[in-house]
């Protein structure tokens, strides 16, 4: 086993733990909310088990799922190891020791903050230090990787960066930047004031920085599917990628768009001008863009597959397609629940129709088909793809591999649907319980709290038998030679006419440009206002 | 960049989906003066149950029919708990935190604010329906959070009703 797969694996291992215990603690949240009791049911249990679910899956699964990613993905593209390998394991253990960190905390009930800790409520120190470095963890893999890369242009001038590599650049650019907003929230506002070093703190100035990281991570967690469904899933479908150019484009897109964003969070928010907020949903409205384009070309590629595979009339390659393969399934499957996900955080991020869906259960229903489906169901389908090549064993319990994918689109598509319509119907989101005291408003919540209740239990079985494959594949698998990790071929290749798309400084100066534009003037404005502070709470 | 003719086609038609997305959100913010509420003032959070406004919180039907609304939203009620507020006229809600971040949504309209302490949010809107309307806190406030709520009737009220004050009892 070479050193870049134990350090791929490590990341992976991470992960799937974290992905584990988060599923088990979603179960109880979704019977909750449909006041089905569960003898460990309480509000503290499930206001601290929300916190959980929400930190491990969407920062601590996603987070070391794609730095696992990156490495392989880096070495394999650009057929050289990577380079500080030293340094790459520092920064996995640094990770590593502010999520146990973070894991801590919450599970001892001294951080219910959930996993957009808004201040004043006060979480223990560890859980914003964990926090911290996690971060700088990440990092330290960001840096691990553009190093390769620049030693590798280096050892290959002239040499176009392979697009899986491109994408996983692009990641990083967009994690960068974006981490930059919650480094100072948390270092400057929040250490010092869960410490006692400072008395209070400016809660909307917490949220503007916190906003400032929370859009563009949702980038963070879906441009490596990206990477995923433009370089991997078209190879994996038998075809080719259709166009390598226009990914090229998408990505540049994702760098400049992702983080100029952050106010359509807080429409809802007083002490916010706006017209800051109305300038942020005009740019989100722009990020739809290349999401369509990567709609065609995913499209268009599964289309040359069927067609490479002898199909002939106007739809006949779809069944062509290898919907038995988890690794195939997974990511069409995510696709078209990333479709409806889109158009819903269009309406999210529409300036004034926002009201009618904030904080309601509307929001948790979107959010599970984007980063709960298109990223999470890619990600799982790509470990059917992976783990068994990075541990040159076979895949065990392949049946359950099989129809784990559609496990997740049936129970997601009975959750999303029903938690959309409920927020509709004005249903806040994270309940313990919504009854209200028997409010006849209420009570026409209660269908859909049982359904999403049962596409609950569905996810649950779905991700049960994800664990057990993984777990299973990793302790019991027949050991094997490993097969090779390959990237589609393009149909169209580059044609080394357009290197202004790989001139990643270019793009990350121009970004950063955007960011100053996008945030500078709120914020100075926002801290010549007299404002008062206030200090902390922990009613949990 | 060689770019297929169908893509382009699907190119400019995305363009075209965006624009109008876009162009509708510049008629509703503009044309229908759809803003979400965003006031900007601020307050001494630690002060607001003594606070002149906030600490007496309640209804106020206003010399031209109109209704202002203050409220207090803490850990885990909002005061007054049962607002009666007139149809068909504007209705200013202002509304502050001694605490941490609350939500104020009346269920089933447009009515949805963040509470945030040191900060006043205000919006005002109308009721055309007569009726109940229940409202929420939606978001996270501690362990309480799901037994926040609050009871807001909207009726008809003749002008005599005017320039009275109703304060918020229950708490």
């Amino acid at each position: 086993m070479t050193e870049n797969r134990k350090l791929a694996l490590a990341n992976f291992w991470v992960a799937i733990s974290a992905f584990t215990v988060a599923a088990g603690m979603a179960l109880m949240q979704a019977l909750s909310r449909a006041e089905l009791d569960l003898p460990f049911r309480t509000a503290r249990m499930y206001y601290l088990s929300v916190t959980a679910h929400g930190v491990l899956m969407a920062i601590v699964f996603t987070t070391f799922f794609i730095m696992g990613f990156g490495y392989v993905v880096t070495e394999r593209a650009l057929g050289r190891p990577i380079v500080l390998k030293r340094f790459a394991w520092g920064s996995w253990w640094v990770a590593l020791i502010g999520t146990v960190m973070v894991a801590w905390s919450i599970l001892w009930g001294k951080a219910t903050v959930l996993y957009t800790f808004y201040p004043p409520l006060k979480a223990h120190p560890l859980f914003y230090i964990g926090a911290a470095l996690l971060v700088v963890g990440s990092w330290g893999w960001c840096w691990v990787v553009a190093r390769t890369w620049m030693v590798w242009k280096k050892e290959n001038p002239g040499l176009r960066t392979p697009l899986a590599v491109h994408g996983m650049l692009t990641t990083i650019i967009v994690w960068v930047l974006a981490t930059i907003g919650v480094a100072a929230e948390v270092l400057i506002l929040l250490i010092p004031w869960s410490l006692g070093i400072v008395d209070t703190i400016d809660p909307i100035l917490a949220r503007i920085l916190f906003w400032w990281f929370g859009h563009p991570l949702v980038y963070f967690w879906l441009l490596p599917a990206y990477v995923i469904w433009y370089t991997m899933t078209p190879k994996i479908a038998g075809g080719k990628l259709f166009s390598d150019p226009l990914a090229r484009l998408v990505f540049v897109m994702f760098i400049l768009l992702s983080t100029p964003v952050g106010f359509h969070h807080q429409f809802m928010d007083p002490g916010v001008r706006a017209g800051w907020k109305l300038f942020h949903s005009f740019n989100t409205q722009w990020i739809l863009f290349p999401s369509f384009i990567t709609a065609f070309t995913v499209i268009a590629s599964f289309e040359i597959a069927g067609r490479m595979k002898g199909a002939k009339g106007l739809l006949d390659w779809l069944e062509k397609l290898p919907w038995g393969n988890p690794a195939f399934s997974s990511v069409a499957l995510a696709m078209i629940m990333f479709a409806v996900g889109g158009f819903g955080g269009a309406i999210n991020a529409a300036y004034s129709m926002n009201a009618m869906v904030h904080n309601t259960a509307w929001i948790q229903g979107h959010f599970h088909l984007t980063v709960g489906t298109a990223v999470a169901l890619t990600f799982m389908g790509m470990s059917y793809y992976l783990m068994p090549r990075l541990l040159g064993r076979e895949l065990e319990l392949s049946l359950l591999a099989r129809i784990q994918p559609y496990l997740w689109f049936g129970g997601m598509l009975l959750f999303s649907i029903s938690n959309h319509l409920t927020g509709l119907a004005g249903m806040p989101r994270r309940v313990y319980e919504a009854s209200y005291g028997g409010s006849e408003i209420a009570q026409q919540w209660v269908a859909g709290t049982g359904i999403s209740a049962v596409g609950g239990v569905l996810l649950f079985v779905s991700a049960a038998c994800y664990a057990a494959v993984m777990f299973g594949t990793g302790l019991a698998g027949k050991k094997v030679s490993p097969e090779p990790i390959e990237f589609a071929e393009a149909l169209q290749p580059e044609n080394g006419k357009a290197p202004l798309l790989d001139r990643f400084g270019l793009w990350f100066v121009v970004a950063a440009i955007l960011v100053v534009a996008a945030y500078a003037w709120p914020i100075i404005e926002h801290l010549s206002m007299e404002r008062f502070g206030s200090p902390g709470f922990t009613p949990f | 960049m060689h770019v297929d003719f169908y893509e382009k086609i699907w190119m400019y038609g995305a363009a075209a989906i965006i624009v109008i997305f876009l162009a509708s959100m510049g008629y509703t913010t503009f044309g229908r003066a759809m803003q979400p509420p965003s006031h900007i003032e601020t307050i001494d959070p630690t002060t607001v149950r003594a606070d002149e406004e906030f600490g007496s919180p309640g209804v106020t039907i206003n010399e031209d029919g109109s209704a202002t609304v203050v409220i207090q939203a803490f850990m885990f009620a909002f005061l007054p708990n049962e607002i009666r507020v007139p149809r068909g006229r504007d209705v200013t809600f202002r509304l502050t935190s001694p605490d941490v971040i609350h939500g104020f949504q009346i269920v089933q309209t447009n009515g949805n604010t963040m509470v945030v302490p040191g900060y006043v949010s205000q919006f005002t809107t109308r009721f055309n329906r007569a009726g109940e309307y229940l409202i929420v806190c939606n978001e996270y406030c501690g362990l309480g959070h799901h037994m926040m709520s609050a009871k807001l009737s909207v009726e008809d009220m003749s002008r005599s009703a005017a320039a009275t004050t109703e304060t918020g009892g229950g708490l």
